[in-house]
């Protein structure tokens, strides 16, 4: 068992357990953090997403070993901000959610996208969203949501 | 239940790996895919784990006059995001998983794993590059080649760990990496090829190819290399096909899920052509 001291969604919090398991499973389990969804298990689907200092990481393929001091962010922690906002109503606007399941790992991409760069183009868009699968809209939504959230944002990001 | 180590210095885990023997795990990324375990059990480790992504010795990419010198455990994404990367790198990682998996994996990793279809490999074959192995009492540099034994087989003792990777800097007047997979991000590849020369007034100055995934290691043959060196373009392009014949006898890739032994060598070798008509 190791001691393993991490923020989650901005409060420092510490837990006893196997350095061995997945952050995936330690932010469902022991945090309740169920907004993380496990898909493929595998690192290539990216339901899993969370922000780890700000940028997007698989959940499903980080050791909680290797959290330590680190800033986590779960789609719970990032559904309390302004931004979570913007890209909530761009997403509704263009109809870029249809059954959900993808849908926190695509605000983390996006997220993760927009706090480096504000402006971004479709093309930088599709890589941001390169490891998130989404078997219903068909991406073209979801990639005009994002712009939308982009200009509706203004200086949030 | 296996012991887990988090060490707080890069002198800590080499008292630990001096010890006893170690699963060596940095991101993560490929490690817990492949010990996965039922639903939310702990990954399934037969050894006893070291964890060494957190060390800040491992970190962060320096320069001296000759060599870029690159943190084994510097994630994939920062090294994309640094100008002192080699380009032909960057363009590398661009094609390697995705920004999410590019945060935590790191490149001494896809080195330390040695699939025959690790992405960076290819290039890094291509750049000469070279590992700094350390361990409690000796610091050693070895060459990529020789470093990389075979499938999954390194040539690192249980005492060492990869601390660095030192990649020579080149000018080359064109590179370029391809990477054949069913889809452009997170895909395993089927094959990968990458190619660079450095032309001075017309004549080859430096060629060298690599090919990825179509052996039990990385094909580099600096033999054939060397025949057009000091030749010319023109030269080069009428002898493509004697060029594709030479290295047709060691591209011997294999069937498996992702792909068929004649596909690799055919889409191997017209990236060879495509890559030299393209001059």
């Amino acid at each position: 068992m190791a001691k393993i001291k991490f923020r989650l969604n901005g409060v420092p919090v510490t837990i006893e357990t196997d350095a061995n398991r997945r952050l995936l499973d330690v932010l469902r389990e022991d945090f309740s953090q169920t907004g993380v969804k496990e898909g493929c298990g595998e690192g290539e689907c990216g339901a899993c997403a969370v922000l780890m200092n700000h940028e997007i990481v698989n959940s499903c393929s980080v050791p909680i070993a290797n959290c330590i001091n680190k800033d986590i962010v779960t789609i719970e922690g990032f559904s309390r901000t302004s931004r979570y906002k913007v890209l909530r109503d761009s997403f509704e606007e263009e109809g870029a959610v249809q059954c959900g399941f993808c849908t926190p790992g695509m605000m983390i991409a996006a997220e993760s996208l927009l706090n480096k760069n504000a402006k971004p183009t479709d093309e930088e868009i599709k890589v941001a969203l390169s490891g998130n699968l989404c078997r219903c809209t068909g991406y073209s939504m979801i990639i005009k949501a994002i712009q939308r959230a982009s200009k509706d944002g203004e200086d949030l990001w | 239940m296996v012991k887990a180590i988090i060490p707080n210095s890069l002198n800590e885990a080499l008292e630990h790996l001096n010890s006893q023997k170690f699963r060596i795990v940095a991101g993560g990324t490929d490690m817990l895919i492949q010990h996965h375990n039922l639903s939310t059990l702990p990954i399934n480790y037969r050894d006893d784990v070291i964890y060494i992504a957190s060390l800040e010795e491992l970190q962060g990419i320096t320069e001296d006059e000759q060599n870029i010198f690159i943190g084994s455990c510097e994630p994939l994404e920062a090294i994309l995001e640094n100008q002192k990367s080699p380009k032909i790198l960057k363009e590398t990682i661009l094609e390697m998983a995705s920004p999410a998996i590019r945060h935590t994996g790191t490149l001494g990793g896809n080195i330390g794993n040695a699939s025959p279809a690790g992405d960076s490999l290819v290039t890094l074959y291509l750049l000469d590059a070279k590992l700094e192995i350390k361990s409690l009492s000796n610091t050693r540099i070895v060459n990529l080649i020789d470093f990389i034994k075979g499938v999954r087989k390194i040539d690192l003792q249980d005492n060492e760990l990869i601390s660095k990777i030192i990649i020579p800097k080149v000018n080359f007047t064109k590179a370029y990496f391809k990477k054949v997979g069913p889809r452009l991000s997170d895909a395993i590849s089927k094959l990968s090829f990458t190619g660079a020369i450095t032309i001075e007034n017309d004549i080859i100055k430096d060629i060298r190819f690599a090919f990825g995934a179509v052996n039990i290691t990385v094909v580099r043959i600096k033999e054939i290399e060397e025949e057009y060196v000091d030749k010319s373009i023109s030269f080069l392009k009428t002898n493509i096909d004697s060029i594709s014949e030479k290295y047709s006898q060691y591209i011997r890739p294999i069937d498996d899920q992702r792909s068929n032994k004649e596909y690799r060598k055919q889409v191997s070798l017209n990236l060879l052509k495509d890559f030299i008509e393209k001059l």
